[in-house]
């Protein structure tokens, strides 16, 4: 009983918070500056989108064929260094990729996205390895005695029993890159992140919160759209993963 | 090169930013162990409730930092302070919650049933129980979150210096807005290299801790 | 016939060479059931993934229906082995449907033909094929799963079938009601079957013959009842037990020493009034934990139409000496 009351508080609470804040937001003025400057935001969308795409698009390339090439028998030994590579990777923190990509490649849209591109490959390139590598091996074993070849090993039952992982990795990917490039503005990406550190260095909140309200909802929006693509795409076997 | 150089001319400056860099993350990390342990176990034991914190707590994350940064500021500026040391500790308050409180969570709930059966049978009380079987056992899992927060918070308490709270990030911020690159190099360097450091070694102190539940399970 | 002829596989590590399997050389006819018995580690698996290949024979030949498999395709003539083993294997992202039809699809037949052998197979199963059909192998209890393990590896009507422990994970009571069942396909579809088990009850219930090993070496390859009545040596002695009299009785069913017994008893049957009764095909084992419960020592024999046909008492289980089973035991009970 207990439970349910604590459980209604706070899905009250943040309701109310949630209006509240847009409440707050209206009155200072961000929906105004928004909707006086609709072509400037628009473009600034877009430009974020772009970056974040382009360097998504390009992880997810580079990252899943990597890691279904490390887990194969012959390039075994190159496991952990891309393991390691990859959780060394995510360790350094985002805005410092920027800045040292920055100052080899300087400031521009290209360096932004390679500077994204480099840090979004690593939780696609984490999960595809974790993912092939945590199937259960007698789904494996049963392949190959009953005769698939290597090839239908791969495309058969290692690619759709790890795709669960991919496919989360892809998600949590793109998600921190919504974020990652709103700093892009710093070094020359630009994207929504203008708006956000003009508004910070001139104290305007209304200008601010233009820019972060859309990256927010950018980001979350994303992070459910991905999450029902997944629902669609994994095999419907597996789909009980998903339930917990 | 020029990065050893400017090292050896600035290294007071740079000592005093990792000591702000390390308090900042002390102080939210601390403040997040403080609540999310506690909260994560009290949901441990209320499923539905659970489920909507979790939920609650990812959409926290999903919310780029610098944006949630942008929000904090007029927020606090209501009260006097919008920029500097608040905002950005109230935001990595935030974001270290979800990693504790999810492992906290996820690690009593795993607790060996069994176990907890033996200590029901032994006549211990909740509290005991609490104390002295769960969190022992669910030490190694906890210590896994705190140690995804620590990491966490250093790399956005690095983005804090746009907003004016200081740390390793001053560094970054202002060799940028100076096209000083070998400014930019030390900070980003100093930084990516502490948050490394502090990765390893509470790798390490996870690996103790659960090889001495490995031991006594 | 698969003949294995000085099959050895060694693992060479950087300070020591472990001999897995050491110069086995024995065949299993066609249409058998051998079981590979032994305790973990004495090499069965080893020898039974050698069959297809799945590891590398160091030397010797292993031939299959007269072909020694080093000169076929793996590929193909894993096609052409049917494989089970403990943890089903079964492919998660699959339906039942799919992992039936695996093999059978990665030799190209239609989908007509698919469809009417996975009807075919469900029903063999005892499980009904559209009820299945849609579903994955999650919803299913770890005993249709098994099952559908063995209807995958005889989907494509392999005429050999190798299987690593595929009973071994289930709980006691369906364990012995699936062995039954396997029993019952097996006198249909008659496959030459390799079965690693590590259960003696198992091997002596299941197996035409049994071959048991030790540390990577065959201790001695012959029928349940050899093993049990002229085991060859101390080992083979040792892990047969004790028990092994008592065990060697569950390889007779009643019909074996009906077939013994004194006319008279058989008329006068009709005048008692007995109230323990086994059945023809109950086998000796149980039929003597009746007769030992029956007060008067005896019980009477009753046949597939509830006739009695006859009276058994204790004594009658001397005549058992020197006999051996007529046929296998389908131990219906």
């Amino acid at each position: 009983m207990r439970g349910k009351i604590a459980e209604r508080l706070i899905r009250a609470c943040l309701f109310l918070v949630v209006i509240a804040f847009l409440g707050w937001a209206f009155a200072t003025g961000a929906f105004q500056f928004m909707l006086d400057n609709l072509d400037d935001l628009l473009h600034l969308l877009q430009q974020h989108l772009k970056l974040v795409g382009l360097s998504s698009l390009l992880a997810v390339v580079a990252a899943v064929p990597i890691g279904i090439l490390v887990t194969r028998p012959r390039f075994k030994k190159f496991d952990w260094l891309a393991v390691n590579a990859a959780n060394i990777g995510q360790t350094v923190p985002s805005l410092a990729i920027l800045a040292l990509v920055m100052t080899y490649l300087g400031i521009g849209y290209v360096t932004a996205v390679f500077a994204l591109w480099l840090y979004s490959l690593l939780p696609i390139l984490r999960n595809t390895i974790a993912g092939i590598e945590s199937i259960n091996p007698s789904i494996i074993d049963a392949g190959q005695g009953m005769g698939m070849t290597p090839s239908q090993i791969l495309w058969k039952l290692e690619i759709p029993n790890a795709l669960f992982a991919i496919l989360a990795g892809i998600r949590t990917s793109i998600v921190i890159n919504v974020g990652t490039a709103a700093l892009a503005f710093l070094i020359g990406g630009g994207g929504l992140g203008d708006l956000i550190f003009t508004g910070i260095s001139l104290n305007d909140t209304g200008i601010m919160l233009s820019g972060a309200l859309p990256v927010t909802l950018l980001a979350i929006l994303l992070d459910v759209v991905l999450g029902k693509m997944e629902k669609w795409i994994i095999p419907k076997g597996l789909q009980r993963h998903l339930e917990t | 090169m020029e990065v050893i150089l400017f090292l050896q001319d600035n290294w007071r400056e740079m000592l005093q930013l990792t000591w702000e860099h390390l308090q900042l993350v002390g102080l939210a990390v601390g403040v997040a162990i403080l609540t999310g342990v506690p909260f994560g176990i009290y949901i441990a034991q209320r499923e539905s409730l659970a489920n909507l914190v979790m939920a609650v707590a990812g959409i926290i994350m999903t919310i780029p930092s610098i944006a949630l940064f942008g929000i904090m500021i007029p927020i606090l500026s209501l009260i006097g302070q919008g920029i500097g040391f608040l905002p950005a500790f109230l935001a990595l308050v935030l974001y270290s919650q979800l990693p504790i409180i999810r492992n906290t969570y996820i690690a009593i709930k795993n607790v060996n049933p069994e176990m907890r059966d033996a200590a029901i049978g032994m006549g211990m009380t909740a509290w005991e129980r609490l104390t002295k079987v769960e969190i022992p056992l669910a030490l190694p899992v906890i210590m896994a979150g705190v140690r995804t927060a620590v990491v966490l918070t250093i790399g956005i308490g690095a983005i804090a210096a746009y907003i004016g709270a200081g740390g390793l990030g001053e560094y970054i911020a202002r060799g940028i807005s100076t096209s000083y690159t070998t400014m930019v190099q030390a900070g980003a360097l100093a930084v990516s290299i502490l948050a490394l450091a502090i990765d390893f070694l509470l790798g390490r102190i996870q690996k103790r801790l659960s090889s001495q539940t490995a031991k006594t399970s | 016939m698969i003949r294995f002829q000085q099959v050895t596989k060694i693992y060479e590590s950087a300070n020591k060479t472990v001999k897995a399997v050491n110069n086995i050389t024995f065949q299993v006819e066609e249409g058998q059931i051998c079981v590979f018995l032994g305790p973990s580690g004495c090499g069965k698996t080893t020898l039974l993934r050698m069959v297809n290949r799945l590891i590398p024979i160091t030397s010797g030949t292993i031939e299959v229906n007269g072909k020694e498999i080093h000169s076929l395709d793996p590929i193909a003539l894993r096609r052409s082995i049917g494989y089970v083993i403990q943890q089903t294997g079964l492919f998660p992202n699959m339906t039942i449907e799919e992992n039936i039809c695996v093999v059978p699809n990665l030799l190209g037949w239609d989908r007509v033909k698919m469809k009417k052998r996975y009807n075919e197979l469900m029903e063999m199963m005892g499980l009904n094929p559209d009820e299945y059909r849609k579903r994955y192998p999650w919803e299913l209890s770890g005993g249709q799963q098994q099952r559908i393990g063995v209807a995958r590896a005889l989907a494509a009507d392999p005429p050999v079938m190798l299987m690593d422990e595929p009973f071994g994970a289930l709980d006691p009571i369906i364990r012995e009601r699936i062995q039954n069942e396997f029993l019952r396909i097996q006198k249909d579809v008659k496959k030459t079957i390799l079965f690693v088990s590590h259960d003696l009850d198992e091997a002596i219930k299941l197996g035409d013959t049994i071959a048991l090993f030790r540390s990577g070496e065959l201790m001695q390859h012959g029928t349940p009842d050899e093993i049990l009545s002229q085991p060859k040596n101390e080992f083979v002695a040792e892990f047969v037990g004790s028990e092994r009299a008592l065990k060697r009785l569950s390889l007779f069913t009643m019909r074996d020493l009906v077939s013994r017994l004194n006319p008279a008893d058989r008329k006068s049957a009709g005048k008692r009034d007995l109230r323990h009764t086994v059945h023809m095909d109950t086998n000796l084992r149980t039929a003597l934990s009746v007769l030992l419960s029956s007060p008067t020592g005896e019980a009477a024999v009753v046949d597939d139409n509830g006739q009695i046909s006859g009276v058994v008492s204790i004594a009658d289980f001397e005549r058992l000496t020197g006999i051996h089973p007529s046929e296998r035991t389908s131990a219906v009970q």
